[in-house]
């Protein structure tokens, strides 16, 4: 047999684009939709339910007790008010991690969605962005519920709790880009669990329920490090429309944070669905 | 130009050679089979064909093109069945397919009609609306290939396309894969079943740890590797290993087994006659057609199912 002489691939970003991609991420994003679409929306509902019950619960059943906490600027703010924006930043991050691990993992490991996805000529970046996009979808319409259940309550005082929305997005975009790189390490459900146990700390020390200051200067910094608190203290600015110069921080650590999480997702979208 | 030509493909997980050195070529229009059992390399063959893993070395076209570099592409002229179904749960029979063109970015205008003509295809018309899981595993198998065929592939890949399947649907889908074959679209086929092989394909390699160990068509594999016919006899399980070298001069050549013994000539009855004129009475006697069982057989010295 004569050897095979391979065309030269081209190199760069275009042959990287004509491997991975057929331009065709709206296939996938539409094929999110029909399932939606066809889907009980009592499921899809409850997703926003949650971070109401929160703001319920302990909002307006522990805030009684509680009274007045001291708000971004040193204004005074009730207990509800303060909690509330956390719980915003705290369910964009959820429900982005929970779309981008738990959610591909099944789809990866069980459904074999991806699998007969990349039987087609679509590439892995479609799938991807597909996915990462139906994310955002979910989050944009839990973010509008629930930004719009606070302003109800009179839990904002300014317009500016109108840009909670897309920092909500930021914030998922952020939180969905690491999650799904993080994905293609995993192969078993008790790695996934790692996931959770990482999570539910961040969500109660975060500075969501209490302010940061009740903690050592040492722990401080810890928490200033992780992602959540800077979600936390952006929102909670923006619920009340006062800023200093942290604000422009927590934008930028989300920026930060999503650029370096859609590189690091596309570095590992061959590990991911092309074993 | 050859459909698929592959040189030296080789794939290696953590420490495993799941595929170590393989070399072929399928020209267009042949119906290919990759046989051989479990483990031994050939969905991992299939998947590096379609661009979804990625090859340790070697060379690889498919159309002319590098699946790892130009995988979408290649893909739009493939047709894939996998091993296992993995149809989508969320969507309906019809929506399967038409969902499965819309990934190839096809027009709605030419997939409405397509879906029909497809699941007429695969008998399953009145199946259009039900849910994936309500449908038996036959039917399933059979929607997954109608699913591979929405883009019109030039070339189909098959994997273990009977698996799990009862004989009369096995007929069935051999008869539509018959049907594929006429139309011109090249098959490529991995299969465990000698029978399947035999049926559906024009010529086929042989595979077993990741190597390929003979490669032609059946007849001339069977030709080269067995004698025509073969006499199966069984003794009992004490007594096969023991009897083995006095059947020796009976037959050109004897394989033992747990359960039996195979005696391989070119005239069974004669032999088994004269087995039987010596006084050497089996409790049970087969004269049969050699098949490629009997040549995997006797190049590995296992057979085919475990």
């Amino acid at each position: 047999m004569s050897a095979v002489v391979a065309r030269p691939s081209e190199r760069g970003v275009r042959g990287w684009l004509r491997a991975n991609s057929a331009g065709r991420v709206g296939a996938v994003i539409e094929r999110g939709f029909r399932v939606v679409g066809a889907q009980n929306w009592i499921i899809i509902v409850s997703g926003f339910f949650e971070p109401v019950f929160y703001l319920l619960s302990m909002g307006f059943g522990l805030g009684g007790l509680i009274g007045t906490v001291t708000g971004p600027g040193g204004r005074p703010l009730s207990y509800a008010a303060f909690i509330a924006p956390a719980l915003l930043a705290t369910s964009a991050m959820n429900g982005a991690l929970y779309d981008s691990t738990w959610n591909v993992f099944f789809k990866l490991r069980f459904a074999k969605l991806y699998q007969a996805m990349l039987s087609t000529s679509l590439g892995p970046l479609d799938v991807a962005g597909g996915e990462i996009f139906m994310a955002l979808f979910r989050g944009l319409l839990y973010a509008i519920g629930f930004t719009g259940v606070i302003a109800i309550l009179g839990l904002t005082t300014s317009w500016w709790a109108l840009a909670m929305i897309p920092v909500a997005l930021l914030i998922a975009l952020g939180f969905a880009s690491v999650g799904m790189a993080l994905t293609s390490y995993f192969t078993t459900f008790q790695q996934m669990d790692w996931i959770n146990i990482a999570l539910l700390p961040m969500f109660m020390f975060s500075a969501t329920l209490f302010p940061i200051t009740t903690f050592p200067v040492g722990v401080q910094w810890f928490i200033m490090a992780l992602p959540l608190w800077h979600g936390v203290e952006l929102m909670r600015q923006l619920s009340v429309g006062v800023f200093d110069g942290s604000s422009g921080v927590h934008l930028g650590y989300f920026l930060i944070m999503s650029v370096l999480g859609v590189a690091f997702t596309t570095r590992r979208l061959r590990s991911l669905f092309l074993r | 130009m050859p459909v698929i030509e592959a040189r030296e493909l080789v794939k290696t997980y953590a420490n495993v050679h799941a595929v170590d050195g393989i070399s072929f070529d399928v020209a267009p229009g042949e119906s290919f089979g990759l046989l051989g059992p479990n483990g031994a390399g050939k969905s991992t063959t299939m998947r590096m064909i379609g661009g979804t893993t990625r090859r340790t070395s070697g060379t690889l076209l498919v159309n002319g093109l590098d699946p790892e570099t130009r995988g979408p592409e290649v893909r739009a002229s493939l047709g894939v069945v996998p091993q296992t179904d993995n149809l989508d749960p969320e969507l309906r029979a019809r929506d399967n397919l038409i969902m499965y063109g819309r990934y190839f970015g096809l027009p709605y205008s030419y997939l409405r009609p397509k879906a029909e003509e497809l699941l007429a295809f695969a008998q399953l018309t009145e199946k259009a609306g039900e849910k994936v899981d309500n449908l038996s595993g036959g039917m399933k198998r059979r929607l997954t290939i109608a699913r591979s065929l929405i883009n019109e592939p030039s070339v189909l890949l098959l994997d273990e396309p009977t698996t799990g399947l009862d004989p009369q649907a096995r007929h069935i889908l051999w008869d539509r894969l018959f049907r594929l074959k006429e139309a011109g679209v090249t098959l490529i086929v991995t299969t465990h079943f000698m029978d399947e092989a035999e049926q559906l394909c024009d010529r086929l390699i042989v595979m077993d740890g990741g190597l390929i160990v003979a490669e032609g068509s059946p007849a001339s594999l069977i030709r080269q590797y067995s004698t025509r016919e073969v006499l199966e006899l069984r003794f009992g399980s004490e007594r096969n290993a023991a009897l083995v070298d006095r059947l020796r001069g009976y037959a050109d050549s004897i394989e033992p087994l747990p359960d039996r013994v195979l005696l391989y000539t070119d005239n069974a009855e004669a032999a088994l006659a004269k087995v039987k004129a010596d006084g050497l009475d089996p409790v049970t006697s087969l004269v049969r057609r050699a098949s490629l069982e009997d040549v995997f057989l006797r190049l590995t010295g296992r057979s085919l199912v475990d």
